[in-house]
């Protein structure tokens, strides 16, 4: 399960690091949304994988809750600067009448 | 924070042990008061101000009476119990003397503010900065801890470039704040380095520990380089040479400033650290070289440089340079004698430079000009002021009967002495005697050129004396200046007993402040020094023709200015270098270094990438999701250039996360995950149809290879490393967490008792970041025009009929139902999965659902359009939580809890950190609807606009 788990870290990171890459904005902004997923899962995994084990006082056994906490704030966050970015690429696209990235058309 | 629980201390302990906290805060507060205050009046700002200076002297009174009695006053508050830091407050000797100093002149320089100031400069502003620093000056001087010093240390350099850039349009003020803050922020990055070298001989930031371990530090292997870090940290503030250049030019600063920081109180902050480190420090002979020969060396620069300047006020900051460098050169000397002297000099310095200040401020108000060419006979015009600037002018000559006379014979006598001892034979007493000299003629030149002289020249206004009370603050100072010169003994002695055995640190040498002490070489120095100068004015035409040939060939502002310039041009060079290449390719830069830099600690580690932990078996549901996601991830990059349907699968992707989530215990995440989820989907929907919708295909194909090598290693070290992690044991504290959770923070869901209470600060952090987000999207959307597009990508018109009736209607017969499940899922977050975050999510998605199928005109009417309010409610409650546990003595955000039990629903568990929830709930409500809403106000805008150029659409 390890395995997959780190595969799917993986995939999720290269993905996005190639879309980060990219010319336009809005592939940008797909690219940073996929890291995010990446970096919040590896935050997470921090913590080992455990099933069945929720961090909620009764059951006995339970998984690190700390990451989850943090990661729980890291994905709230991660919307507003998402949300920040694509407005940001509007703004551009409003003030320059196109989204490149660098504001200009090759 | 539940953590420090178990502390007894608290910032609200005894009140009648923290004057000294207090009396250093209510400046700072009266800064705020005051700015506010200055609407109601000039006068009115200026009562305030005093009012505040005399309730922190009245605040430091029983301090002071015990000093007197040789008791040294320490108070402690719990700061920083972790770090083993304490804010800690002493009142000494010396502490006394300096708050003494800058109280009592702080009163004076208040006063004569009020009149100096025109009527369309901002008095409430001159105040307030006054106050900020008045408030950072005393945090040096009583601080017990060394660290809480530097940090009021850079607080006095930070409000010290307010004042000197106070009238900010001139190009000269804000020049001369730059290059005081520079060097002497510069100097505080090395004493912070002494400082914590300090701390680490002796074990301890606190100063008493410090004092009493002189032996140790003198004996360590790092005493020179801490001894000349703490000396760079003291010479730029005190400018001490070479580093003297910044105060000629912070005298841009208005002269009520100059009076009292750059003469009286900040520039001696640096000898202050001399006399404070004297018992720790001095005794050795690096100690004697490196302060002695530096206080010598600024002695004499500044003494013949003062000479020279036409400006009245350049003229009298060089020779406060002189002073200090007097100041610093006894102290270098370091014998215990010379230690009383010094101290002896700072009183007479900061009293007579004090009052020759607010004599030019009178002048130049006047005259209009500082240029001593042009004013000349102001005798004829103010012969009141030329009274007072002349006794303070011979003050600070040496002249007898005067107070700098005394300590400037103690100085003499006290070179004289140590020649004995030191193997520089002559040198030094007829080093001293030249910048006597100097001093003597340079003194003469401000009373002959500006109160004689012949008749002025072209002056700007018609001089005549000031308002009365702008002379109050002179007159006192003048009678300060004879009453010390003549009765010594009577009036200073006392003060200066205690603050120089305070500097000791142990029992005062025998000295005898008095007028005459016989005809003893010290004497004959001061004889010299008077005839030699009166005889050099006498002869001063020659010398300032060589010095007009001289000068600009040395100007150390000029060696700086190259310098600084010779660094920005480096910097901007290598800024262009990397802005010319485009984000494209710094982002690959970017990733290629974190690459490389992280595959070296890889690859360097001895130990196996496969750690020892069992692992857990794949089941086929977890394998098939993986491989979903996977393949969705790769679809995502394939048909990025296709916008919507790679959005679309983004949305698949994000949802199997959220699954992920659940599998491994971790409910909050993936309820958080899911909400999140829709609203960045329709978040980006609503952007997207702004964008084109389709990305070109213009990269060229070594492009692609380039970055999917790229994405390839970057993909492979991340899945590497996760794996390295996901296979090693777990170290965690997440055992204290869940030990804790019910006990400390009075719920069972460990997740959200962390998020709220033991790490609730944090959380604080961060809804703050999440309403600045919000805000600066708001302002990113002011004024925006977008271009909306007519048609979708297969060229049809977007449908008119844009808010269907049974989806309006079933939206709004679903809201009530939504909003109940987000206050089950706010309430039941303490103990099961839920919280403010997730039910904000999820209240957000009820209403803009509203917005999607009732649209904006219709949910507008129901709704208040902006929701800053609801962040700012929310920002304030989460604030009020935190502060509320200190009325209780608790640490900021220490939750209480209870169980009360209420008919019908049965008992309810509930904790203070609920409110504290309910704060980021309102945070996350309000900073998420900020966003969508006027993204869509936009977007309809647009649809309005197509409306009206097209009419309306037929099919």
């Amino acid at each position: 399960m390890e395995a997959l788990i780190a595969l799917s870290i993986g995939v999720l990171t290269g993905c996005g690091v190639y879309l980060a890459l990219r010319a336009r904005t809005f592939p940008v902004v797909l690219g940073l949304t996929l890291l995010s997923y990446a970096v919040n899962l590896f935050l997470f995994a921090t913590g080992r994988l455990a099933i069945g084990q929720p961090p909620v006082i009764g059951g006995g056994s339970y998984t690190d809750p700390l990451p989850q906490a943090l990661v729980l704030t890291a994905i709230v966050i991660g919307f507003a600067m998402t949300a920040f970015v694509i407005m940001l690429a509007l703004r551009a696209r409003a003030e320059l009448g196109n989204d490149h990235v660098d504001g200009e058309h090759s | 924070m539940s953590r420090w629980r178990d502390e007894k201390a608290s910032i609200f302990g005894d009140n009648s042990e923290m004057n000294l906290f207090l009396a250093v805060l209510m400046p700072f507060l009266g800064a705020v008061l005051v700015a506010l205050a200055s609407r109601r009046g000039r006068a009115f700002a200026a009562w305030c101000t005093g009012g505040v200076a005399l309730l922190s002297l009245f605040l430091l009174l029983p301090a002071m009476a015990a000093s007197f009695d040789g008791t040294t006053t320490i108070q402690r508050l719990t700061w920083i119990p972790a770090a083993g830091l304490d804010l800690a407050f002493r009142l000494d000797g010396l502490g006394l003397l300096f708050a003494l100093l800058i109280l009592g002149i702080g009163l004076l320089v208040i006063l004569y503010a009020h009149y100096y100031l025109s009527a369309e400069d901002s008095l409430g502003r001159l105040y307030a900065y006054l106050l900020l620093f008045m408030g950072s000056m005393l945090g040096v001087v009583l601080s017990e801890n060394l660290i809480q010093l530097l940090i009021f240390w850079e607080l006095t350099s930070l409000s010290s470039f307010l004042l000197i850039a106070y009238w900010r349009k001139r190009e000269a003020a804000r020049r001369g704040a730059r290059l005081a803050l520079t060097i002497t922020g510069a100097g505080g990055l090395a004493l912070l380095a002494g400082f914590l070298l300090l701390g680490e001989m002796v074990g301890s930031y606190d100063l008493s520990v410090v004092l009493a371990s002189g032996d140790i530090i003198r004996a360590h292997p790092l005493y020179v380089p801490t001894l000349v870090l703490i000396l760079l940290g003291a010479f730029t503030k005190s400018a001490q040479f070479p580093f003297h250049f910044w105060l000629p030019h912070a005298m841009a600063a208005p002269t009520p400033v100059s009076a009292y920081l750059h003469s009286a109180t900040m520039v001696k902050a640096g000898v202050f650290l001399l006399a404070r480190l004297f018992p720790a420090l001095s005794g050795t002979p690096e100690w004697t070289w490196l302060v002695g020969g530096v206080g010598v060396a600024t002695l004499l620069v500044g003494a013949v440089v003062a000479l020279f300047k036409h400006d009245l006020k350049g003229l009298l900051a060089y020779s406060t340079i002189s002073h200090l460098g007097l100041i610093t050169a006894l102290f270098g000397i370091g014998t215990p004698l010379a230690a009383v002297a010094g101290v002896f000099h700072i009183i007479n310095h900061a009293i007579f430079k004090a009052g020759l200040f607010m004599a030019a401020g009178i002048i130049d108000h006047e005259c209009g000009t500082r240029d001593m060419r042009r004013i000349n006979g102001m005798w004829h015009y103010m012969p009141h002021t030329a009274v007072l600037a002349m006794v303070a002018s011979a003050a600070m000559a040496g002249v007898p009967l005067l107070n700098g006379f005394l300590s400037k014979e103690m100085f003499f006598a006290e070179a004289h002495a140590a020649a004995a001892d030191w193997r520089v034979g002559i040198f030094l007493p007829a080093a001293v005697t030249v910048a006597g000299i100097f001093a003597v003629a340079y003194s003469l030149r401000f009373i002959h050129d500006v109160f004689f002289n012949g008749e002025p020249i072209d002056l700007p206004k018609t001089p005549h004396e000031p308002p009365r009370w702008m002379k109050v603050p002179v007159e006192i100072i003048v009678v300060l200046c004879v009453l010390v010169g003549i009765f010594p003994a009577q009036t200073v002695e006392p003060l200066l007993a205690v603050a120089a055995s305070a500097v000791l640190q142990g029992p005062l040498p025998e000295h005898n402040l008095a007028l005459w002490h016989g005809f003893n070489p010290a004497l004959w120095m001061s004889v010299i020094a008077l005839i030699g100068g009166v005889l050099l004015y006498l002869g001063r035409k020659p010398l300032f023709v060589l010095h007009d040939r001289l000068s600009g060939r040395l100007d150390a502002r000029a060696i700086y200015e190259h310098g600084l310039r010779t660094i920005i041009d480096f910097a901007r060079r290598v800024l262009m270098r990397l802005e010319a290449i485009g984000l494209q390719h710094q982002a690959a830069v970017l990733i290629l270094a974190a690459l490389i830099l992280g595959s070296a600690g890889m690859l360097g580690a001895a130990s196996p990438l496969t750690g020892s932990r069992s692992l857990l078996p794949v089941d086929g549901v977890s394998l098939l999701a993986v491989l979903t996601l996977i393949g969705a991830t790769l679809a995502v990059t394939v048909l990025h250039r296709q916008r919507l349907t790679a959005l679309i699968i983004v949305g698949a992707v994000g949802l199997i996360v959220a699954l992920a989530f659940i599998k491994f215990s971790a409910p909050d995440l993936a309820l958080t995950q899911l909400s999140v989820e829709v609203v960045t989907i329709v978040l980006l929907l609503l952007a997207l149809y702004f964008l084109p919708p389709e990305t070109p295909a213009e990269s060229s194909k070594s492009r692609r290879w380039r970055d999917g090598t790229l994405a390839v290693l970057a993909g492979g070290g991340a899945a590497a490393l996760a794996w390295a992690v996901l296979t090693r044991p777990a170290n965690s504290i997440a055992g204290w967490f869940l030990d804790n959770s019910v006990t400390g923070g009075g719920g069972t869901n460990v997740v959200n008792v962390i998020l709220v209470d033991f790490r609730g600060f944090d959380t604080f952090g961060e809804i703050t970041v999440l309403a600045i987000a919000a805000l600066g999207i708001f302002a990113l959307l002011e004024n925006l025009r977008l271009i909306a597009p007519r048609r979708d990508v297969a060229g049809r018109r977007w449908d008119s009929d844009v808010h269907p009736l049974i989806m309006a209607t079933f939206a709004r017969l679903l809201l009530p139902l939504a909003l109940l499940v987000s206050v089950f899922i706010f309430v039941r977050g303490h103990n099961l999965p839920g919280g403010g975050f997730i039910a904000g999510l999820i209240t957000a998605i009820a209403l803009i659902m509203q917005y999607l199928a009732n649209g904006v005109t219709w949910t507008h009417a129901r709704l208040p359009a902006h929701t800053h309010p609801w962040i700012a409610a929310g920002l304030v409650i989460a604030l009020l939580t935190g502060v509320a546990s200190w009325l209780f003595g608790r640490p900021f955000l220490t939750s209480a809890f209870g169980h009360p039990s209420l008919p019908l629903i049965g008992e309810l568990p509930l904790a203070s950190a609920m409110a504290f929830d309910l704060g980021v709930y309102l945070v996350v409500v309000g900073a998420t609807l900020l966003i969508l809403i006027n993204l869509g106000m936009a977007h309809s805008v647009s649809h309005e606009d197509e409306h009206a150029k097209e009419g309306p659409w037929k099919p």
